[in-house]
């Protein structure tokens, strides 16, 4: 026998069930009064700096129907590349600008919507620069653990054609899934939960 | 929602990447028995990477935003003097890590059936009868010592179509917010003694029965209010993240 570490294990998981709008956007379904407006729904104001992007999407599942009991969550770096974060450790990010959004997917279609800025490049580990990325998180019915992502940006195929993160998908054509379609300053994103054009999920 | 606060209960904010996720011990994206995740599991393998800036930093929410009745579901959707109909009860616990620190200014929000084991969602279809004076929703922010606390009506339990005859044990659901954006877990609460647990295919679909235990809040007989609402303790665990050692600085910093 060794000395016992002590470390207690991680909650499990469930999944968010059907009403997790209830919880998280309660205004969204319709449930006023309780909170001021829904978090995360609004992430830049006028003072913001940087270039305002729109992303939109769909979260698919395996017979290629939208979610609409979904909910999606993105966390990213300012325009300068800087977290507003306390573990940030390398300078003060944009304090008009949180990082963090928080969407429904929408009952009529389905579509996630996120009005933010593009964020700038972020080193990893060993310094090299990541190419500029969103982190993504989505929760649903029927998804028993959050699914982490990453949407990358199609107008940076030389910071992509050099990202670590990218550089580690074994299959190439599956990078792509990490990649918005669309252009300047619309950007769509797309994510497919199963089949051919599963995106690819990290364990990170 | 500001990044002037501090970390944790050190002075200096904690910069490791977190432990790696034990998989096993989750329910696995795909569980048959729980027919939704068949359609929504991702299939292929993960891939698998040492958490970056991207993910061991995160949002830090400020006690500012709280309302002053946003933990307690009894009144915050009621008319004015009123009240949610159902048995009266106070959930509270601590946030710590897998190290067990407490994680202090997690945002914690949870929400929940009625007494009758009905939402309040238009897509909601169970026949027993909406409250009024209850929405459903809460949330707290952890104070120092990690812990948070709230006022709620324990949730009844309902039938849902999976298989012919499911229902739900009473339950409560969390989405909790750590110190990392990698931490982020949504789970649900289950309440001592209830016999439906190990009846239900969600809670079946986590392989470790000590796993399903951890998700089980106890009785708090200490903390119950006489004469007015029975107290469940329920703590959660998020991930922990590594110490940082040695420090890998580039030249020049």
């Amino acid at each position: 026998m060794a000395q016992d570490l002590g470390y207690l294990k991680e909650t499990a998981s469930q999944t968010a069930g059907p009403y997790v709008h209830i919880g998280l956007t309660p205004n969204f379904c319709g449930i006023g009064g309780v909170y001021e407006a829904d978090l995360g729904a609004s992430m830049v104001n006028d003072r913001t700096l940087g270039q305002r992007i729109t992303v939109t999407g769909r979260v698919i599942d395996g017979a290629g129907m939208p979610l609409k009991d979904a909910l999606v969550e993105i966390w990213q770096a300012d325009a300068a590349g800087l977290y507003n974060s306390p573990s940030e450790r390398r300078g003060a990010a944009d304090p008009n600008f949180a990082g963090w959004g928080r969407s429904p997917t929408g009952a009529d279609d389905g579509m996630f919507t996120f009005e933010t800025v593009k964020p700038g490049r972020v080193p990893f580990h060993d310094g090299r620069l990541m190419a500029p990325h969103i982190s993504f998180w989505i929760v649903a019915r029927g998804i028993n653990i959050g699914l982490h992502t990453r949407m990358y940006f199609p107008d940076e195929a030389a910071a992509n054609a050099a990202d670590p993160l990218l550089a580690r998908i074994e299959h190439r054509h599956r990078a792509e899934t990490l990649v918005a379609a669309g252009r300047t300053p619309n950007y769509v994103f797309d994510i497919h939960l199963q089949g051919e054009k599963e995106t690819v999920f990290l364990d990170i | 929602m500001s990044g002037d606060q501090s970390g944790g209960e050190n002075d200096r904010p904690e910069t490791g990447a977190f432990f790696a996720r034990d998989r096993a011990w989750h329910p696995p994206a795909f569980a048959p028995g729980y027919k939704s995740s068949v359609l929504r599991s991702p299939q292929k393998a993960l891939l698998s990477l040492d958490g970056t800036l991207s993910e061991i930093t995160g949002p830090v929410f400020g006690h500012s935003m709280l309302g002053e009745l946003d933990n307690d579901l009894i009144h915050n959707f009621a008319k004015p003097g009123e009240s949610a109909i159902g048995e009266r009860i106070i959930v509270h616990g601590r946030v710590l890590d897998e190290r067990g620190r407490p994680v202090q200014d997690a945002l914690v929000e949870f929400w929940q059936a009625n007494a009758g084991g009905r939402y309040r969602h238009r897509k909601e279809s169970y026949l027993a009868a909406l409250d009024p004076n209850f929405g459903g929703c809460g949330r707290a922010i952890t104070n120092g010592d990690g812990h948070y606390c709230f006022r709620t009506v324990k949730p009844g339990a309902y039938p849902w179509p999976n298989g012919v005859n499911d229902w739900r044990p009473a339950h409560i659901h969390f989405s909790i917010f750590g110190h990392g954006f990698a931490q982020r877990l949504i789970t649900q609460m289950y309440f001592e003694g209830d016999p439906m647990i190990w009846k239900c295919p969600i809670v079946g679909a986590i392989p470790d029965r000590r796993a399903i235990e951890q998700l089980i809040a106890a009785l708090d007989w200490g903390n119950t209010v006489p004469m007015d609402a029975r107290a469940y303790k329920f703590d959660i665990v998020l991930r922990g993240r590594r110490s940082t050692f040695f420090e890998n600085r580039p030249e020049g910093n």
